[in-house]
């Protein structure tokens, strides 16, 4: 067993947990966070992503002993005074989801791209999110989305 | 008030989904749960000779270990298939069992043996590998084209066959090909794809021992549909002691329309350990045992004029049913596909003959369109090869042979109520700019690559009703729809659909019919699905048939709420029903334009008295109440259809094909929300463009599944994809009251033989087959280059 103590979402959090835990894990079984989802086991459709300092990472393959210390931010903590994040709005408004699977790991990833780059353009877009998989829609509204969110970050 | 139907609403359902807020089951966590670890046939083929589970049941943390002998001692029943087929000689088609857990034989990799229960997923999962499972390993039969003449794999199956079907007639045919100036023959192979619903299939079932009620939550399609066949035929429980809920689902694609072996045994096994249970698949689990789709072997001829008029038809097929024949499994390749396999032509004369055979591979059933990308890409490669055969523009050909009035009775089953095919292929040729693809493609030339265009039209019969029709073609039940319209006594409604949303948006649309139907905001409005103890009953959702189906439920269950809300208002206004018009949520006296609002008058319903005074709103004849239903059962399929057009790109140096340009023009009678269509639409063409060039299931020749991850199956990502161009046409169809037809499905229907028609096109008439890939590509683009070398 290990103690781990991070902050995920703005709120310190201290467990005691099993050495091999994942973050993913760590997130919805032991804080109930289950807006984090896996999809795929093995690091490639992306739903499970959040940040771990400001920066994208695939919690299903993060040990949460290796992110002692940080700051994690998941899709629960990205609306702020019941506000969408203005990612999350431009989602709703371009209809860049479907069944609402990947969509958490979606929007985070997004939401760095847009931290690392202000305009990208759709083929950026497209690249950026080659580490997330959806199979409902065909990305064209997910690219719309984020190049919504783009004019308002 | 604007009508809300036809608007682009935002949806309801994303608040919650994009704040991490979704209830999918694997969120479900319940007080005292264990956790469900599966023992999986490592074998395609192999007699289970002994399972020993004394290791396993020692082991830390397992609770209890259950194998194929026990649920076969409490006579718990198998998985089924849901349509009965027969063959062209008459017999009946040959299914073998399917038991939950397999007891004597394994017949796919993955297929369940037995089950630990444990106090944490690690302890269940070191249980399981404490299970010793003493195998027999036999021959196994994996490829579908020779499996006639293989050893059978089922007792009672010869030559693994379950039916060899006929549809159509086989002399006509002749004497149409007789006539034919020419012969245009494809030789396909409709390749096998896994659907992939990004969450995993997973079950958590909860017993109540005091009530003796299971709860099941589930990741199904059709939560009712799951009940039905685990009490009838599992004999898990009875329906009134078996809730089965379907909560946020993450997608379904098909793959979870069945009941699956590990909900059945999940539900028995709550019962037996008197705890909770959690299964969640891992991502393989899913590749090995979600039902996968397609896999034809297929060879098709065209009789044809010189002048470019189709004559005959006919398909010879070969359907891959995995081990087992499930819920639609039977039905997919035989009334989904056949057909519709002579497209959207006049076409005098047709038959298709489909052989379905058994292998040892994952079972095959419903994948997104579900026989009709089947037949769409069956007479699209014909009717494209047929036009470079004829030296025919590949529009005009389609042109000259599309019906033009309607209603259209197609060859083989359907009669078609509306459509206009020339309208919307001229509309996208023009949106494609069909005319200076030439320009374009010596622009390509110069650069090196080679550009190809090509053209599909399809239809499909979806809305997967009627009950008449389905059940006289051998389905086992009726595929109506239900709704339940609750008003209420403070205004706010419920309204309960038999539906199932897992991505197709009900909590928007739905709300937006009845919203319209009420006359109230929609903000007013719930749409309650997913749960059987909240709505009545329900087929599901699979077939594009929530909209024309069960919205229709909808639209009718409202309608009797404002009839009765007549007779109510008519009272309260001392007038005769008559004299009442119902518009914009009020209900108007036309003489003395006294109104009362829906609200009062639903209010009115609930609480008919007031003191004082003996007087009820309530008319004589009428209850208390402001509660309707409906059962819808319409009078036809829908038919929606369209043409797509596709530009691809080739570098012969790398073989990769870019979709440079798609443009697809459909036509689903009314639209109730243009934003939430057009999003189903991208999503059928992804799929598509994916089975046309990225997507491909291989199983070796021992049967072991060799893309059973995404680091081996080739999931489609956002690069692979350029902007779809989407443009409709709108004919309403006449089966319904609201004129709309299936949306799911037809982008994944017209998409695989678009692109493989401009790939093929590319490489300047060279077959291919699907997928695509960048080495088939190079492969052909190298041989091209020898023959023109030779031809030099």
């Amino acid at each position: 067993m290990t103690k781990v103590t991070l902050e995920v979402n703005g709120k310190k959090v201290s467990k005691e947990v099993p050495d091999h835990t994942l973050l993913s894990v760590f997130l919805r079984d032991n804080l109930n966070l289950t807006g984090t989802h896996v999809g795929c086991d093995t690091s490639q459709c992306g739903a499970c992503v959040v940040h771990v300092n400001g920066k994208s990472i695939k919690s299903c393959s993060t040990l949460v002993a290796d992110v002692e210390g940080s700051k994690v931010t998941t899709i629960e903590g990205l609306a702020k005074d019941g506000k969408l994040h203005p990612m999350q709005a431009a989602f709703k408004k371009t209809h860049g989801l479907q069944c609402g699977y990947c969509t958490p790991g979606m929007v985070m990833s997004a939401v760095d791209l847009l931290q690392t780059k202000k305009n990208p353009s759709d083929q950026e877009i497209r690249e950026w999110l080659e580490g997330n998989i959806c199979r409902c829609t065909g990305y064209q509204n997910i690219v719309a989305a984020v190049k919504e969110a783009a004019t308002k970050m | 008030m604007a009508s809300l139907v036809g608007s682009r609403v935002e949806r309801k359902e994303d608040t919650r989904f994009l704040q991490g807020k979704g209830r999918y089951t694997a969120d479900i966590n319940i007080a005292n749960q264990t956790y469900a670890v599966f023992v999986r046939s490592p074998h395609a083929r192999a007699k289970i000779k002994s399972v020993d589970t004394s290791k396993a049941l020692k082991s830390s943390g397992v609770v209890g270990v259950l194998t194929g002998k026990e649920i076969a001692e409490d006579k718990i029943g198998g998985l089924i298939a849901g349509w009965a087929i027969r063959s062209e000689d008459g017999s009946e088609m040959k299914v073998p069992a399917n038991p939950p857990l397999a007891k004597d034989i394994a017949n796919f990799v993955g297929e369940p043996i037995a089950v630990v229960f444990a106090e944490t997923l690690d302890e269940a999962k070191e249980g399981a590998e404490k299970v010793k499972v003493d195998y027999k390993v036999l021959k196994a039969v994996v490829d579908p084209a020779e499996a006639m003449k293989s050893e059978a794999i089922h007792d009672g199956v010869d030559k693994n066959l379950c039916y060899d079907w006929l549809l159509g007639d086989r002399k006509a045919v002749d004497e149409a090909f007789a006539k034919a100036d020419k012969i245009i023959k494809v030789d396909l192979i409709n390749n096998r794809l896994v659907p992939n619903a990004m969450e995993p299939r997973a079950c958590v079932v909860d017993y109540n021992t005091a009530s003796e009620e299971i709860t099941l939550y589930t990741t199904s399609q059709n939560p009712h549909l799951s009940r039905l066949v685990m009490s009838a035929f599992g004999g898990v429980a009875p329906e009134n002691k078996l809730r089965v809920v379907a909560p946020d689902v993450g997608g379904g694609f098909g793959s979870k329309i069945n009941v699956y072996n590990e909900e059945i045994v999940c539900s028995w096994a709550s019962k037996k350990i008197e705890r909770p249970i959690k299964w969640v698949a891992e991502r393989t689990e899913s590749f090995l045992t979600d039902t996968h789709g397609r896999d034809h072997v297929t060879h098709a001829e065209l009789a044809v004029t010189n002048d470019g008029k189709f004559l005959g038809f006919k398909n010879e097929t070969i359907a891959n049913l995995g081990a087992y024949a499930r819920v639609f499994g039977t039905v997919t390749p035989t009334y989904l596909f056949g057909p519709c396999a002579t497209g959207v032509y006049v076409i005098p004369a047709a038959y298709s003959n489909v052989k379905a055979v058994y292998t040892n591979t994952a079972p095959v059933d419903a994948y997104r369109g579900a026989g009709r990308p089947e037949a769409t890409y069956t007479i699209e490669r014909l009717v494209e090869k047929a036009a470079m055969e004829l030296g025919m523009d590949k529009t005009e050909i389609r042109m000259k042979n599309f019906p033009t009035q309607f209603p259209f009775k197609q060859t083989l089953v359907h009669t078609v109520d509306s459509g206009d095919y020339v309208a919307g292929l001229e509309k996208a040729k023009q949106m494609a700019d069909y005319a200076g693809f030439e320009a374009r493609r010596k622009k390509s030339e110069a650069n090196g690559k080679l550009r190809g265009i090509g053209v599909s039209s399809y239809f499909e019969a979806c809305g997967i009703a009627p009950s008449a029709a389905v059940m006289s073609l051998g389905c086992g039940v009726g595929l109506w729809e239900s709704a339940e319209v609750r008003f209420n006594p403070t205004g706010q409604i419920s309204v309960f659909t038999g539906a199932h949303s897992h991505g197709q948006s009900h909590d928007t649309t739905f709300a937006q019919i009845a919203a319209d139907e009420l006359g109230v905001p929609m903000e007013n409005i719930d749409v309650v699905h997913g749960d059987t103890d909240k709505g009545t009953f329900g087929m599901g959702t699979y077939g594009s048939r929530s909209l024309t189906v069960g919205g229709i439920a909808i639209v009718n269950a409202c309608k009797k709420i404002v009839a009765k809300g007549k007779r109510v208002a008519a009272k309260m206004l001392e007038v005769n029903e008559d004299e009442i018009e119902f518009k914009d949520g009020e209900f108007v006296a036309l003489k003395s334009n006294k109104k009362k609002t829906i609200g009062e008058v639903a209010f009115a319903c609930y609480l008919p008295g007031q003191r004082d005074e003996m007087k009820s709103p309530i008319p004589e004849g009428d209850e208390p109440g402001l509660i309707e239903s409906s059962f819808f059962d319409p009078a036809n399929f829908s038919f929606p259809a369209g043409s797509h057009i596709c530009e691809v790109e080739i570098d012969p140096e790398t073989g990769n094909v870019k979709v440079e340009k798609y443009t697809a023009v459909d036509d689903f009678g009314r639209i109730v929300n243009p934003m939430i269509v057009e999003g189903q639409v991208h999503g059928g063409i992804a799929q598509g463009i994916g089975q046309a060039l990225h997507e491909n299931t291989q199983y070796d020749e021992t049967g072991q599944l060799m893309t059973a991850s995404y680091m081996d199956y080739t999931m489609p990502r956002a690069d692979n994809f350029p902007e779809f161009n989407l443009g409709f046409t709108c004919t309403h169809a006449t089966s319904n009251p609201l004129g709309v037809k299936g949306c799911g499905e037809a982008g994944a229907i017209a998409s695989p033989p678009t692109v493989m028609n401009a790939v093929i096109d590319a490489l300047g008439g060279q077959e291919i087959s699907m997928p695509a890939t960048a080495e088939k590509v190079w492969k052909a683009c190298k041989s091209i280059k020898k023959s023109n070398a030779k031809a030099a």
